[in-house]
């Protein structure tokens, strides 16, 4: 059976890891909700690095529609070319472009199929894809013809939960929270990023971030990729990692608004 | 918690992979994947998970005192790591139990930083924030991962129930007020067929394509709310309501405006309707057009006094030259669509203290319960209006 183990610039969390394994297994699509910046996105590249494994990516925006993940018909190509007598007119084939999810379907060894922050889309989107992530086929009545997964990928769903997904689409995926690393998985984070930094950057590093997130009525609080930018701001500005305790320098990388800075008072 | 069959069922097809490896733990994992789809129930899981193995994990009696004695991490002591992989690397779980199980009755105070007693920092095999090959964790937080009780810990205790809740269904009614038309000034971007065929057939079938901007949506809606007072009881309601509203960025334009059970000549831009945060109503009346669509959120419930009456306002020393009524048909008269949302129910709309005044309002501009139904009557009601 196959196996995610995380990789080396990915550290999942042995309950994350149970979930995508969980999900494999059953063949069901694996829904992940978490803060922003939880590394939701990476997730679904690590396992592809580690299950050696291509990736397909569908990031949905607020004016996808579920039928562009499938196919669209290109008629006003069609048109046009038939008006000069272009070879080939005949052929509807020749004007059906896949999408993404159509793409991942055509191929021929095991793949991934990543469709990030879903809850961006329409209300009704994830209704939309029930039939098709369930038998992982579509038809296409232009060509008569019906695209149908010859390897079912691993699917990956990624929310921010801007909106509530509904039940029906729920009940078809494996369901993971990304809790908020604790600070010893926050260290192992850090050192597969930057394996060379001083230890005592790290402790001091992480004892004001985890704090700055403690703080009451921040808006947005810090999440790892800033943590991660942050420290190496700390190392190109070469700050005394003693100094963390005291002030905060380069906050701006930490926090983003305003209104979160006037908060720790600076 | 809501779970199907199909879940179910799949949680069924799990076991029958061994997916939980026959552990307790893995099972634990396995099953909250598959049945749990909120993180806001993985607490309601927890607690359900822990009610039902209680006597399958706890053979042991825990010490009343236990908890407190492992409340407050000790920070590790030194150790040196083959030693202590010596000593417990080679017992099985049961072993360690039954030892654990041992030591729990005999001791009497909390020891922390050792090799010997249930407690923090140290390396036995049970206890937490220390270290150990393997072992039983009791309390504390997930330092390292070698632990059979998580659902005990009841991590996601703290993940209030989204207020997302019935958002949704606020959503899907708040849809139908949408008012499609292509006026906007975006690109063009959607095929106009019935252009395109009379073009092509002007030019003798020569292909011309017509393009034409998408439709919006270009309901504009204006939210006034009743804030404080009686209407705290239905604050959740009310924040549901408003989420929804402001959430749906179909609107092409949304105005909120708070008040105090019944509007004068002051709005207020913020629900503490503070002096400061005022906008004069009159002033709403002529910049905020007529075709925007209105909707009233309150209980109606007041002294007939603050309604009738001039100088009736609740908050006396502001006064007031028209009475509330007055107000209200003079908003009535500007938008003619206009609907008023009670979060009372309907039962007590004419029974209640407040029926009087609920009476006078619903004469003037037509009142629907604050529920999902009522919110989808009084959208039609909108339409018609507009």
């Amino acid at each position: 059976m196959l196996q995610f183990q995380g990789s080396d610039t990915y550290i999942a969390s042995e309950e994350l890891m149970r979930s995508v394994n969980i999900a494999i297994a059953l063949q069901k699509p694996l829904l992940i909700k978490g803060e922003p910046g939880t590394g939701k996105t990476m997730l679904a590249e690590s396992i592809a690095e580690n299950l050696k494994m291509g990736l397909t990516i569908w990031n949905i925006k607020s004016t996808t529609k579920a039928q562009d993940g499938l196919y669209v018909y290109d008629t006003v190509q069609r048109l046009y070319d038939s008006q000069f007598g272009t070879a080939g007119v005949e052929d509807i084939g020749k004007y059906i472009r896949l999408g993404k999810l159509g793409e991942a379907f055509q191929k021929t060894e095991k793949s991934i199929l990543l469709i990030d922050e879903i809850d961006k889309a329409d209300l009704e989107f994830p209704n939309d894809l029930l039939w098709e992530l369930d038998k992982m086929e579509f038809y296409i009545p232009e060509t008569g013809k019906t695209i149908k997964a010859q390897e079912r990928p691993i699917v990956i769903i990624t929310s921010n939960a801007e909106k509530e997904l509904p039940d029906a689409f729920l009940r078809r995926c494996i369901f993971h929270y990304i809790a908020f690393p604790t600070p010893e998985m926050m260290e192992q984070i850090v050192r597969a990023h930057y394996p060379n930094l001083e230890q005592k950057l790290i402790d001091k590093a992480l004892e004001a971030f985890y704090n700055l997130r403690e703080i009451p009525g921040m808006s947005k609080k810090p999440g790892t990729s800033e943590l991660l930018d942050w420290l190496q701001a700390l190392v190109i500005g070469g700050v005394d990692p003693d100094k963390l305790k005291k002030s905060l320098p380069f906050v701006g990388v930490l926090l983003k608004k305003t209104e979160d800075l006037q908060l720790v008072g600076l | 918690m809501k779970t199907s069959l199909n879940e179910w069922n799949s949680l069924l097809d799990a076991l029958e992979l061994n997916l939980n490896e026959a552990s307790l733990l893995e099972f634990y994992y396995t099953a909250r994947a598959i049945l749990v789809k909120k993180e806001s129930d993985y607490d309601k899981f927890d607690q359900a998970f822990g009610a039902y193995f209680k006597g399958v994990e706890d053979s042991s009696t825990f010490p009343p005192d236990l908890k407190k004695w492992l409340a407050k991490a000790m920070a590790e002591t030194m150790y040196n790591k083959d030693e202590v992989d010596a000593i417990w690397g080679n017992m099985t779980l049961e072993e360690i139990q039954k030892l654990m199980e041992q030591r729990l009755r005999e001791q009497k105070e909390a020891h922390n930083g050792g090799t010997k007693w249930v407690g923090t920092g140290g390396q036995t095999a049970f206890g937490h924030s220390g270290y150990a090959p393997k072992g039983i964790r009791v309390g504390g937080i997930g330092h390292r991962r070698s632990a059979l009780k998580i659902a005990e810990e009841r991590n996601f205790r703290d993940f209030r129930d989204d207020d997302v809740l019935q958002i949704r269904q606020f959503q899907i009614a708040l849809r139908k007020l949408r008012l499609l038309s292509n006026k906007d000034e975006a690109p063009k971007t959607e095929l106009d067929i019935d252009e395109t065929i009379e073009e092509t057939c002007k030019q003798a079938g020569q292909l011309r394509i017509v393009m034409k901007r998408p439709r919006k949506n270009q309901t504009k809606l204006m939210l006034l709310m009743d804030s404080g007072g009686s209407m705290w009881a239905y604050a959740d309601l009310c924040s549901r309501l408003f989420k929804a509203v402001n959430e749906s960025s179909q609107f092409k334009d949304l105005k909120t405006y708070y008040f105090h059970n019944i509007f004068y000549d002051n709005l207020f831009t913020d629900p503490s309707c503070r002096w400061m945060s005022r906008i004069n109503t009159d002033w709403v009346f002529h910049n905020i057009k007529n075709e925007y669509k209105v909707i009233i959120v309150g209980d109606a419930s007041m002294a007939p006094s603050e309604l009738l009456l001039k100088n009736g306002n609740i908050d006396y020393y502001r006064g007031n030259e028209e009475s509330g009524l007055t107000w209200l048909k003079k908003l009535k008269k500007r938008y003619p669509a206009v609907i008023w949302l009670n979060p009372l129910h309907v039962k007590l709309w004419h029974y209640d203290y407040s029926s009087r005044t609920i009476g006078m309002v619903e004469e003037t501009v037509p009142m629907f319960p604050l529920t999902v139904h009522g919110l989808e009557d009084g959208i039609k009601e909108l339409l018609e209006k507009a």
